[in-house]
């Protein structure tokens, strides 16, 4: 494996102002690390995931017509192996290495550095996590980088090109998603250093997910025969499937950001349990009293909304607060993705931005109310949460929004009418099911 | 030899079957269409979005008969399929010009 020469790689570092050594992993004897901790983070990274295959995908493909049901899956399993392979080649150097306030280094390129020696029992650990091998925190890390542009793809299901999807996925995750990662999640990173909350991602998933969403949906348009045609769930046992991986899985996401196998682990999963069982009633009870009949698309929908509302809290907020978050977000969350998606007439598909923008919004900022102290050892503030949150949206939307015209402008974003009237199954991928 | 096509709710089909049965009917057909006719759809729901569903699930029964078992078939499905509510469905009874059974190539009235 070639390695950066040792000019080279002080060349690249120099250019971006001298990184702080305490930032850079350390080599530790293998004895420092506990076991306890690399054990449930070896399975909170699998249980991530798992999240995104099959966990969204099928979460997706169920909300979807049947003709679009393959492509749908299609989309989460090839972002996930496309950004496994840039993550582990430059994303992972790039969020987590020492480098500026907005961007990190180049100390980890093709994972160079990160080491276990098994006859010198001594292995890298970064300092975020100097409990755990570095390679569990990189893939641990890495199954966050994967699941943030598969829920992107909710917002323009059912008429975008593959080949371009994968562009802008690979583009964006290295423009928007590392960048944002490294601010929020890094020693050193602009957020980080101003004290924004985000425990497991809120905002560096969530609302980057959710504002690349509705960009999106602007940018392509709306579907063939929108409004007029039904555009129903094809089979909703695949999403209510899905979303229960999701719920599951979400332990991983969330207690898993404790990275450890600790009491503030247990906080969040209780925060996490918490949130989401409320969340799901609220939107229930939101559909029930305006629409008579209580669904199961709502339900689930309610649910995946209190998870994504919970998630920047999950590490600071006692039982009341995930209560207080999982009603809240269950309530406008309904709104978002029924009533504001119609009033303002864009077509965000599945979503993405009704309840994984607002969701993940009303998270960060409820973070800064209901964080409490003893929990997460910080007060929260509205202002920094509000500051962080916007920061990142209005960042995001205009570097996808810039994205998106350049890959239309090169290669086109829209399967044809055709196309799209045939289903993607059979017009991209040569596949259907009966 | 007639053609007795027949459009009745799906939930009626076994009472239908035996009801021709019991008059010697000894082949039929069936396939699950949907279809409306003055019966209006339902209305569904999902985030938000209202759908009117025209189509309703039904089912079709075809058999073929000799002329002298129409009076009898007909007014066998419709007892059997009337539920009295809109949307029992209707029959419709067309001239059969050739039938074949493959097996043993007899036709005409020995192959209904």
């Amino acid at each position: 494996m070639k390695k950066l020469s040792i000019g080279a790689s002080a060349l690249l570092s120099a250019l971006f102002a001298a990184p702080s050594f305490a930032n850079l992993p350390q080599l530790v004897a293998t004895s420092t690390i506990s076991g306890g901790d690399t054990a449930w983070m070896l399975t909170s990274t699998a249980l991530v995931l798992f999240m995104t295959i099959p966990g969204l995908a099928l979460f997706y493909a169920g909300m979807v017509r049947k003709k679009n049901v393959l492509s749908t899956l299609m989309q989460s399993f090839a972002i996930c192996a496309m950004i496994t392979v840039l993550w582990a080649v430059i994303g992972y150097s790039l969020a987590f290495m020492p480098g500026n306030p907005y961007i990190g280094g180049f100390d980890r390129i093709f994972l160079d550095g990160m080491l276990y020696l098994k006859d010198e029992a001594k292995l890298t650990v970064h300092p975020l996590a100097a409990s755990i091998p570095e390679g569990v925190f990189m893939m641990f890390q890495m199954t966050f980088a994967i699941i943030t542009p598969a829920l992107i793809a909710g917002a323009f299901a059912e008429r975008m090109k593959f080949s371009s999807m994968m562009v802008f996925m690979a583009l964006w995750s290295l423009v928007v998603y590392v960048p944002v990662a490294h601010w929020v999640w890094a020693p050193g990173g602009w957020m980080f250093d101003h004290g924004v909350l985000d425990f497991a991602g809120g905002t560096v998933v969530h609302i980057n997910a959710g504002i690349a969403g509705l960009v999106a949906a602007l940018v392509l348009g709306k579907r063939v025969g929108y409004g007029r045609e039904a555009m129903a769930p094809h089979n909703l046992v695949l999403t209510l499937v899905g979303a229960s991986m999701l719920w599951v899985g979400w332990f991983g996401f969330n207690a898993g950001s404790a990275v450890a196998a600790d009491g503030r682990a247990a906080m969040a999963m209780v925060a996490t349990q918490v949130a989401t069982g409320m969340a799901a009633l609220a939107w229930m009870a939101a559909e029930w009293i305006a629409k008579g009949k209580p669904s199961v698309l709502g339900i689930v929908s309610g649910a995946v909304a209190g998870l994504v509302a919970i998630t920047p809290a999950a590490g600071f907020v006692d039982a009341k607060g995930a209560l207080a978050i999982g009603l809240i977000s269950g309530l406008v969350c309904y709104w978002s993705a029924t009533s504001l998606k119609h009033m303002l007439k864009y077509d965000d598909s599945l979503d993405a931005f009704g309840v994984h923008g607002v969701g993940g919004l009303i998270g960060a900022i409820l973070t800064g109310v209901f964080a409490v102290k003893e929990i997460g050892g910080v007060e929260g503030s509205v202002m920094t949460q509000t500051v962080g949150a916007l920061a990142t949206a209005i960042y995001c939307a205009i570097v996808t929004f810039v994205l998106l015209k350049i890959i239309d402008a090169v290669m086109g974003l829209r399967v044809s009418e055709e196309e799209e009237r045939e289903g993607l199954d059979v017009a991209l991928h040569g596949e259907r099911i009966e | 030899m007639k053609l007795v096509s027949a459009i009745i709710k799906p939930f009626k089909l076994d009472e239908v079957r035996e009801a021709l049965s019991a008059i010697g009917v000894q082949g039929i057909t069936v396939t699950e269409v949907k279809g409306f006719g003055r019966q209006k759809g339902h209305t569904e729901l999902y985030r938000g979005a209202e759908y009117v569903v025209d189509f309703l699930p039904k089912v079709k029964l075809e058999i073929a008969i000799a002329n002298e078992l129409l009076d009898q078939v007909v007014e066998a499905i419709e007892s059997a399929a009337r539920t009295g509510k809109i949307g029992d469905g209707k029959i419709f009874v067309m001239d059969l010009e050739q039938v074949v059974r493959i097996r043993t190539g007899e036709t005409g009235a020995d192959a209904v």
